[in-house]
């Protein structure tokens, strides 16, 4: 599938799921439907996050069902051996300690994306740069969706946690404009720009690209997008969307209100991302954790790696062996279990 | 065959554009001096691999069996249960593409479906279509397509040109392991008979004979005669090698490309000198001809292979009665016995955990595999400095050390090699970092491409490794290539000639054996390879 096609798929598909979120909001607003607020406020919210839950435990517990047969870590330094070779406890972990160490800094940090260099092809000849931008990208992505994910949480809870606050207070410490500008929304959507222009700008990365690439991106950029609209250009009732939310998750839903276009195409989107997340490569966050090559420590010449479904297979015995090789093997003088003549 | 390769200056013409056309509308074409000839009928019937028959790559008809689509899916479905590392890696790519460009197939063909993004994506476009539900309801748009029997072709065509390296996997945010892509995508095709003559011939010798190379017991001594012979003309000193001994304390088994083939024959010259040294210090050995190959090209066909041709280390060590095995310098071989051999074959207790004789040195890295890498075993030795070493003996040679992928990358084996060179040579240079160490790059004809046919295949793979030679030999005026692999030692003194002509090619105990002072031996005139030593022109 080309790019063009792709592009457009993707864009189609979040255009609809966008419409979906803004007759919603415009049934509420305009015809007084409560049965679409009910529907998009309450009913697909629910079920978004059953799907999310659901999914995400179907998900890592069809992974780690099939077995890690093989002790298979990619090693990525110098392993624990003569106790004078200075080992590296977190590219060559030994211990379960050095693997938790080495997971959370694959997870935490990027760790292998960090390690990205870049080839170019000069005169006939392969040279390799580093290239870090992409986890300086990545990082910031992922971070500032974390930060907007807990900042959200401010809608959930009554009262808010002191550490919500203070959260906030950091995302919005450059205290421009009011209310506050928080950086986290910001720099989100600036990253998934980037990544979108990223997939877009090279050849190679575009090649590879699917539709199911770009869908996520622009689904995080409308909901970034309505998102940073909500609070500084539209700005809609937050007490509203707050006894919505805990009516949410009190479970005793409160009739939904009219709190505009916006809002219900942010929050139909966020019912869509979450939704869509346990089938798709979002799945990522999930599958990292259960990475064989990564979360397995580099002991299997010291420590036995079982594997449940080891078979017994036809193997050439020595016996077979030297059957067929006796008589030159003797010639030779080499050393036989039977010789010759007791055959015969 | 090497006229047919492409001079240099056309070979490094690369587009590493891709085509206009998206890569599931592009139709693969098997081009010659690319792939390898199949696996014969005869070969396979040996092995009871099934469907060993007469075919071309290059026919359309392949004389696939009627029912191949239900056996390829039925054969899918297995091993999504039995391996994580497969489900996991057909799930969560995100096609970042970080690993695009570190596929020295990739870098040295400009072909996108080399990118190891892409490689993977030739199977999991399949799995999604057959395994997923979404790939099931809405196909193309995400990325998933049926199975055909043109696909099979591309399936066939890019898992035959990725040599398991895992140099992607290092840089992959999730760990993805195309080898292991690549080594589930090649059990399937041997579902189908359709595996490489260069790895099926090698796999049938090995199950039969003991060896890769079909060498019979008696032609297996005679070689190690001829070396001992070679070693006493060069250095005054008789070695005796002991076969098939019971009750020595130690089995060594090394790739047989050491004992048939140069520059690799050196590198035997090197343990049968080795060994002979430490003798008189109580160093037990014996070599087998049973168990005469350290190489595994089982692991190139399917795991089950892998422990049917590895079984023989254990069950030759049992019957010999040694308390541990030696492993001589070998690539592949190695991340079998590492990561792979105890779980398969094991557990060893017929034998202990491994204690240097000389040293006392227990090797706990190896306490359940009772296994030992020789270069950890001489690293040791000379730490503990139990090694009468004449460095100068290698002062014609600027050494470079060229890191197998394997004991890269499937053990961490790094330092110790660098070690030894070090201890044994004067002159080291290392070759630029993002081509050393866990980042190296692979020869180009690993993984059973080290045939003769796909010449211009591995010299377009081999070209980051050159490349980064012609760096120190320009530079340093580099002109030794060590490295602790026997493919290697096959491979790269034809893709040095073919990129940085003046560089050779040894293995790190050709090093050894030369600069290793035995007792009694004569003043050495030679190197191992019967060339002068530095200096003795002069004398003369």
């Amino acid at each position: 599938m080309n790019v063009w096609a792709s592009l457009i798929l993707s864009l189609i598909a979040i255009g609809a799921v966008a419409t979906v979120g803004a007759v919603a909001g415009a049934a509420v607003q305009f015809f007084d439907l409560s049965a679409a607020a009910w529907l998009f406020g309450v009913v697909i919210p629910y079920l978004a996050f059953v799907t999310f839950i659901a999914g995400f435990i179907y998900r890592v517990t069809t992974w780690a069902r099939s077995p890690v047969p093989f002790g298979i870590p990619t090693v990525c330094g110098q392993a624990k051996s003569l106790p004078w070779i200075k080992q590296s406890r977190l590219e060559s972990p030994f211990t379960k300690l050095e693997v938790v160490a080495r997971m959370a800094l694959e997870i935490l940090c990027f760790r292998s994306l960090f390690r990205n260099t870049r080839m170019t092809f000069k005169g006939g000849r392969p040279l390799y740069g580093p290239n870090q931008w992409l986890w300086v990208i990545a990082l910031a992505f992922h971070y500032t969706f974390l930060v907007i994910v807990i900042r959200h949480m401010r809608f959930f809870t009554e009262p808010i946690p002191g550490v919500l606050k203070l959260l906030e207070a950091l995302d919005g410490f450059l205290q421009i404009g009011a209310p506050y500008v928080l950086i986290s929304g910001f720099v989100m959507a600036g990253a998934a720009t980037f990544l979108l222009l990223r997939r877009l700008a090279f050849a190679n990365i575009r090649y590879i690209s699917l539709p199911n690439d770009y869908f996520p991106l622009f689904l995080i950029l409308t909901i970034a997008g309505t998102g940073i609209l909500m609070r500084h250009v539209f700005k809609v009732d937050i007490v509203a969307v707050k006894a919505m939310m805990m009516g949410i998750v009190t479970f005793h839903p409160v009739a939904p209100m009219d709190i505009g276009m916006l809002f219900y195409i942010h929050l139909f989107c966020v019912c869509v991302l979450i939704a869509y997340f346990p089938w798709s490569k979002l799945m990522h966050m999930g599958g990292v954790f259960l990475s064989p090559t990564r979360n397995l420590p580099n002991n299997t010449r010291a420590v036995r790696h079982e594997n449940p479904w080891n078979y017994p297979v036809k193997v050439h015995t020595y016996e077979e062996y030297e059957e067929e090789f006796r008589e030159k093997m003797i010639e030779a003088g080499l050393p036989v279990e039977k010789e010759a003549a007791e055959e015969e | 065959m090497a006229d047919e390769v492409p001079k240099t200056s056309e070979m490094v013409k690369i587009d590493h554009a891709p085509p206009s056309t998206g890569w599931m509308d592009t139709p693969v074409v098997i081009r010659k001096g690319i792939y390898s000839y199949p696996a014969k009928k005869p070969t396979l019937d040996y092995l009871s691999m099934p469907f060993g028959r007469e075919w071309s790559p290059l026919d359309a008809d392949w004389k696939l069996p009627p029912n191949w689509l239900d056996i390829l899916l039925e054969g899918m479905r297995e091993r999504i249960d039995r391996f994580r590392s497969f489900r996991l890696f057909m799930d969560i790519c995100v096609r970042c593409g970080a690993c695009a460009d570190k596929c020295h197939y990739f870098i040295g063909t400009g072909d996108p479906k080399n990118m190891p993004v892409l490689r993977a994506e030739l199977l999991r476009s399949v799995y999604r279509k057959e395994f997923t539900l979404a790939g099931k309801l809405m196909g193309k748009m995400v990325g998933a397509r049926q199975m055909t029997a043109e696909v099979l072709k591309e399936w066939w065509y890019y898992f035959f040109q990725c040599s398991e390296c895992r140099r992607c996997s290092v840089f992959c945010p999730y760990g993805i392991d195309t080898a292991e892509i690549t080594i589930i995508g090649r059990e399937l095709l041997n579902l189908l008979g359709l595996n490489i003559d260069w790895i099926a011939q090698p796999a049938a010798n090995c199950f039969r004979t003991g060896n890769h190379l079909g060498i019979q017991p008696h032609a297996f001594k005679d070689m190690l005669d001829f070396f001992v012979d070679d070693t006493e003309n060069i250095t005054g000193v008789r070695v005796n090698p002991t076969y098939n001994r019971k009750g020595a304390e130690i089995l060594f088994v090394t790739p047989s490309g050491d004992v048939f083939a140069d520059p690799g024959t050196y590198t035997a010259m090197g343990y049968l000198i080795l060994f002979h040294y430490l003798e008189s210090l109580g160093f037990d050995v014996t070599w087998s001809t049973y168990a005469s190959e350290g190489g595994n090209f089982g692991f190139f066909t399917s795991h089950e292979m892998m422990k049917r041709l590895n079984a023989k280390m254990y069950a030759e060590a049992k019957r010999l009665k040694v308390k541990w095995i030696l492993g001589g310098e070998c690539g592949h071989m190695w991340r079998v016995i590492h990561q792979y051999m105890d779980t398969m074959n094991g557990p060893a207790d017929h034998l202990e955990t491994p204690v240097s004789p000389i040293t006392g040195t227990r090797f706990t890295n190896a306490a359940t595999t009772k296994m030992v890498h020789i270069t950890e075993f001489t690293a040791d030795l000379i730490r503990n400095g139990k090694l009468k070493l004449d460095k100068s003996r290698n002062d014609n040679l600027n050494v470079t050390f060229h890191d197998s992928c394997n004991p890269a990358r499937g053990m961490g084996l790094l330092d110790e090699p660098r070690y030894v060179i070090q201890n044994v040579c004067n002159t080291f240079h290392e070759m630029p970092e993002s081509t050393i160490r866990e980042q190296t790059f692979c020869c180009g004809s690993g993984s059973g491409l080290n045939a003769g046919e796909n010449l211009e295949l591995r010299f377009r793979g081999g070209m980051p490794r050159a490349n980064a030679v012609k760096h120190v030999h320009e530079k340093h005026g580099v002109n030794m290539l060590a490295c602790v692999c026997a493919i290697d030692r096959a491979v790269l003194p034809p893709l040095m000639d073919y990129w940085v002509p003046g560089v050779g090619v040894t293995g790190v105990h050709e090093l050894v054996g030369n600069a290793l002072i035995l007792p009694g031996e004569k003043k050495r005139t030679t190197d191992l390879r019967g060339e002068d030593l530095p200096g003795v022109e002069e004398e003369d």
